[in-house]
């Protein structure tokens, strides 16, 4: 039997207007991986940031290895043999490998020394990396092996992973997950925050479910099904979007041989696109970010102008055409990044109804902007997607993320778009907020639109897709039927085969 | 210890509350320069703000808080939107001469016409051309090669005041000037001519055209969409361009308002309180303008209050020097900490102060 490294105790947490822990206590024992499961909200965040010395909780305390533990701030944690791979990454693009993790040490040691300890490290842990690589080329799966490896240099006890396989193909999946096995056979311990279901049944022996700040549960995820845990997670039935079977209709959206220059340094080039996609399907795009997603949807909404006949509506061609002719023709799309692109966080809800809204639903009248109408419309978006406000006088900001990505995409949506083309729909969104979003995405099909859905979730995209299609650096593989499809072929697709074949000739 | 903590949302009530503490900060800092010069800080500080309204011979300044505020809020308000959507327009100055010369220069081509219906109006149409194209200068660079529009149209100032150099001892010398630098006096050219509207109050057509660009300003900004990408566009570009906004044509379109304002103000300035192209014509109402912009919160009628304040501190200088025998170089100072005692200030805007030792959050 396996000892305990860190005991929580009645840990509580507020924050003025709300209870983000609730005397919440749990064991870590040595050598597992303990799974912290809940929705956006369930208060996992602050959790871990009070472990990570972060957050100072109010109440309850805290033992590691036998002994009181009460962090002050990260630096005391870290020597204390707590490390922590974010869920999103703090480095710095113009830097390599080595420099970014000298950057993140208290004293670092001479670069030459500090490269030959990462190709230690990697090589010890299967995790391929070259100390010398420029940051801002590598992949995201790499990237997160620079924080990883980052964190295993200080040799910690515990290694927190905050949803770590969100931007990872399969098969980076399966070497992450080799890796973590290795360290808890060495003894670490893993404290793994996730909803993605299936990985923590193949990967944890106990997992602890927190809702609205609460423990709500504990259990063996090897022995739970996935649906059991998910309805502890919400606390009610979820709901699963049904799939509704429909014949494809006419071609509706038709792209030729696509190509356009990388927006940007660090952006991709899309490289000779062509795909039909018709009324009432939905086409999956899968693939791991910076492939080339962005850019498509820029192409496709109408931020990037394209040449003359590449993209076409109806067979109308539309490349030449700015966003909102684009929506006025019918295009409806919703960027990944909802801060700032698919809404603007410091304007009302009225204001961001408003962004796309504006032609399409008539809301500006000989350039003047029709209040009452907008306002009617966000309260329409709000009431018809549950987005949880007390109404659109709020700011964007003052949502959370799975609530302002309700907004966003039914705003598209209720537009009644004949193409609507969406990147990432539900990342970072609950359980059921995402549930609902596909739902609204597999009706908006189903009514007869064409749907195009950019997604690095391979379950939201089997789930979903008729279609599935990989873009894999600014390629778009051609379309095959979703049923099917194994994951290993879907893996194949996105090309996480050719990210390894880098990194066993660097190593 | 002093500490300063982020507020999760910017604070509503500083916001507004910003400005007026920094008129109060500038007058106790203006105090304290006051009386390391010897002067009583009180008297001085009653001097610059209440005599020139209602001290002794207020009669006599009082006009002039119209006549000052006038242009300082014209090219506020046309430097707002560009503000707002993060568009640095700095040479508004250059814009105001640019205006003024074109304004002049198209009246005095018909002079000694008595067709006013066609000269003031058409002089005024000139103004906002010259002020436009001088600020599109630097709008066509930023757009089409990248370049930096603080540096381009603060450099045309430079541009534009040799320009009205060049003028006055060239181009529009007065013919009948005896060989002074200098125009022809508008304001013995009827046709021409910015009158005051109502003697004793200083009101002439540009305080008109001011009070309609309040206006005009506050509708577009709240009810236009012309006004909703500018918002859009300071606050999140790339939004903006995901909503339609085409970047190159807002900026061209910000520039050529800001400039167009400060053509108009430079021509009501040139064919009234002013006169006359001169060499030293410009007096800095671009520069200020900026201040006025900023302290009236890019707001219509925040503009509107704050011009009327940086009117007063111009006309209170003035006073200042004749009565106390104070440099006339401390308006520019007394305006100067005005700005930094608002950009002090505007902390508070988006962080709060503790006392103690920091807590771990």
């Amino acid at each position: 039997m396996t000892s305990t490294l860190l005991e929580l105790d009645g840990l509580t947490k507020t924050y003025p207007g709300v209870v983000a822990n609730d005397d919440v206590s749990f064991a870590i024992r040595k050598g597992e991986v303990h799974a912290l499961l809940g929705e956006n909200g369930a208060g996992k965040s602050t959790l871990v940031k009070s472990i990570y010395g972060l957050v100072k909780p109010d109440r309850g305390t805290m033992t590691l290895d036998g002994k009181p533990y009460e962090p002050a701030e990260p630096r005391q944690a870290r020597a204390a043999g707590i490390a922590m791979v974010f869920q999103h990454f703090s480095l710095f693009d113009a830097l390599n490998v080595a420099e970014n993790i000298a950057l993140g040490m208290e004293n670092p040691p001479a670069l030459r020394d500090l490269a030959k300890r990462i190709r230690d490290v990697s090589e010890q842990y299967g995790l391929p990396l070259d100390p010398s690589r420029v940051v801002g080329d590598l992949s995201a799966g790499e990237r997160q092996r620079v924080e990883i490896i980052r964190c295993l240099l200080q040799d910690p006890k515990l290694l927190i992973m905050d949803e770590p396989t969100s931007v990872l193909t399969p098969q980076e999946v399966h070497i992450l997950f080799e890796t973590l096995r290795l360290l808890r056979s060495e003894g670490t311990s893993i404290l793994y925050i996730s909803h993605k279901l299936e990985e923590i049944r193949s990967l944890c022996e106990h997992a602890t479910i927190l809702r609205l700040g609460k423990v709500v549960g504990t259990c063996d995820p090897r022995a739970t099904s996935a649906r059991d845990m998910a309805e502890m997670m919400v606390g009610a039935t979820l709901h699963v979007p049904e799939k509704a079977d429909a014949a494809a209709g006419e071609v509706v959206l038709s792209i030729k041989s696509l190509s356009a220059p990388a927006p940007h340094q660090f952006g991709t080039a899309l490289r000779d696109i062509s795909i039909d996609v018709r009324a009432g399907e939905v086409l999956g795009i899968g693939g791991v970010a910076g492939n080339g997603q962005d850019e498509l949807v820029a192409a496709l909404s109408g931020e990037m102008r394209t040449r003359t006949g590449t993209i076409s509506l109806n067979g109308t061609p539309i490349g030449r055409m700015g966003p909102n002719e684009r929506r006025a023709a019918g295009l409806s799309a919703a960027p990944e990044e909802r801060n700032g692109h698919a809404a603007a966080p410091d304007m009302s809800l009225t204001e961001n109804a408003l962004m796309t809204g504006a032609v399409p639903m008539g809301l500006v009248e000989r350039g003047f902007l029709r209040w009452a109408k907008a306002r009617s419309f966000a309260e329409d978006i709000i009431k018809t997607f549950d987005v949880r406000t007390p109404g659109p006088q709020n700011a964007g900001r003052s949502l959370s993320g799975g609530n302002l990505q309700k907004f966003v995409i039914g705003r598209e949506i209720l537009q009644r778009p004949k193409v609507l083309v969406v990147n990432q729909p539900t990342w970072g969104v609950d359980a059921a907020a995402a549930a609902s979003i596909r739902q609204a995405i597999l009706d908006l099909a189903a009514d007869g639109a064409a749907v195009v859905v950019i997604s690095q979730d391979l379950d939201e995209l089997m789930e979903i897709s008729d279609r599935f299609s990989a873009l894999n650096e600014g390629r778009l593989s051609a379309p095959r039927p979703a049923r099917g499809l194994t994951v290993e072929q879907i893996g194949l697709l996105l090309g996480g085969a050719h990210d390894m074949e880098v990194a066993h000739v660097e190593a | 210890m002093l500490r300063l903590e982020r507020r999760r949302q910017p604070s509503s009530f500083w916001r507004w509350a910003a400005p007026l503490a920094a008129v109060v900060l500038t007058m106790f800092l203006g105090g304290l320069l006051f009386a390391a010069m010897g002067k009583d800080p009180l008297i001085a500080i009653r001097t610059i703000f209440w005599d020139p309204l209602f001290g002794q011979y207020a009669a006599f300044s009082r006009p002039q808080l119209l006549v000052k505020a006038a242009p300082l809020i014209l090219i506020a308000l046309g430097l707002s939107f560009g503000f707002r959507a993060g568009i640095w327009n700095i040479g508004a100055e250059g814009q105001y001469i640019m205006g003024a010369i074109f304004g002049a220069g198209f009246a005095l081509a018909f002079y000694p016409s008595e067709a006013r219906w066609f000269i003031f109006p058409g002089a005024i149409l000139f103004g906002l051309l010259g002020g436009m194209l001088w600020g599109l200068i630097p709008g066509v660079l930023k757009v089409r090669f990248g370049t930096n529009e603080i540096l381009s149209s603060l450099m045309l100032v430079y541009v534009a005041e040799n320009i009205l150099a060049k003028m006055a001892i060239g181009l529009l010398k007065n013919p009948d000037g005896m060989g002074f630098p200098g125009s022809r006096n508008l304001k013995q050219y009827a046709a021409a001519h910015n009158p005051e509207l109502a003697a004793g109050t200083g009101a002439h057509w540009g305080v008109v055209a001011a009070i309609l660009a309040v206006a005009g300003a506050y509708v577009v900004l709240s009810r236009h969409r012309f006004g909703y990408d500018v918002r859009l566009t300071g606050q999140s570009p790339r939004a903006a361009r995901f909503a339609g906004v085409n970047p190159g044509r807002l900026i061209l379109i910000c520039m050529a308002i800001s400039g167009g304002f400060a053509g108009i103000a430079g021509y009501f300035e040139v064919a009234g309180p002013s006169g006359q192209i001169s060499i030293d014509f410009n007096v800095g109402y671009g520069f200020t303008a900026i201040i006025v912009a900023f302290l009236g919160r890019l707001h219509p009628v925040g503009i509107l209050l704050a011009g009327l304040l940086l009117a007063l501190t111009y006309i209170g200088g003035e006073v200042a020097a004749l009565t106390l025998n104070l440099p006339i170089a401390t308006i520019q100072m007394f305006q100067g900490m005005l700005l930094f005692s608002l950009l002090m200030v505007d902390v508070l805007t988006d962080f709060r102060i503790r006392f103690g030792k920091a807590k771990v959050a």
